[in-house]
């Protein structure tokens, strides 16, 4: 897995919390800098998606491991 | 890119359907939506302080019921006292045990993201409520108002 700058462990959370918590901790971070995500919401496989095509964050990578999603997203 | 403007008119009072408004305004404004919900009638209860919202089994055929009681229950007995205070209290250990949020937490996050909350004046009035017992930052004004903003958004929805 590729290198990150922070951190979020929304595990256990449901919709739209692992959203909302990304945002929430994306918000105070610099331009280029890597979130690490991850969620047991099956939604929020899709919703991460959709959520970098409509806030122009970049999702590198977005994959499951051992029951988790993990997801890396890049702040614009 | 612009941003985008979604409006709610949230009008339901009960704990299943204050979700809704809430869930789709946090998300909005998190996606960079400007976002406000006006609210009126029943839906004024989603504003007080203190929430007591609750959910009814009473004329709701697609509430999914625990141990499968939907099946074999008979729809009168849902009439029964005590029945909503059930309902309710299963409904909500079911959504804490699932990690949904609650509808305190989402209302804050509402309002940390600037989603502006509209109380219908004329349902004030009409029903006597003391704006003492709704939370701080809100509006009163009424649908002229809402239109105001509903009529330049790129989504709106009644709820």
């Amino acid at each position: 897995m590729a290198d990150f700058d922070q951190e979020l462990d929304a595990s256990g959370l449901n919709c739209p919390l692992p959203i909302l918590r990304a945002k929430k901790t994306l918000a105070p971070m610099e331009t280029g800098q890597v979130l690490h995500i991850i969620a047991t919401d099956p939604g929020s496989v899709k919703d991460f998606e959709a959520f970098s095509k409509q806030t122009g964050n970049e999702l590198m990578e977005s994959r499951e491991e051992g029951g988790k999603f993990h997801f890396l997203i890049k702040k614009a | 890119m612009q941003e985008k403007k979604l409006a709610i008119i949230a009008t339901k009072g009960s704990l299943d359907w204050a979700y809704p408004p809430f869930i789709l305004a946090s998300t909005a404004s998190a996606l960079g939506y400007e976002t406000e919900i006006f609210f009126t009638f029943y839906g004024l209860q989603l504003l007080k302080k203190k929430l007591s919202l609750e959910v009814t089994p009473l004329g709701n055929p697609g509430m999914p019921m625990p141990m499968s009681m939907d099946k074999w229950f008979p729809v009168m007995l849902t009439a029964l006292p005590g029945m909503q205070a059930m309902m309710t209290s299963m409904m909500k250990k079911k959504m804490a045990d699932k990690g949904v949020a609650s509808l305190e937490e989402l209302r804050e996050l509402c309002q940390e993201a600037e989603v502006r909350l509209i109380a219908c004046q004329m349902t004030v009035d009409l029903f006597d409520m003391p704006t003492s017992e709704f939370i701080e930052g809100i509006e009163y004004a009424g649908a002229a108002r809402f239109f105001e903003f509903a009529g330049e958004s790129d989504i709106c929805l009644y709820i």
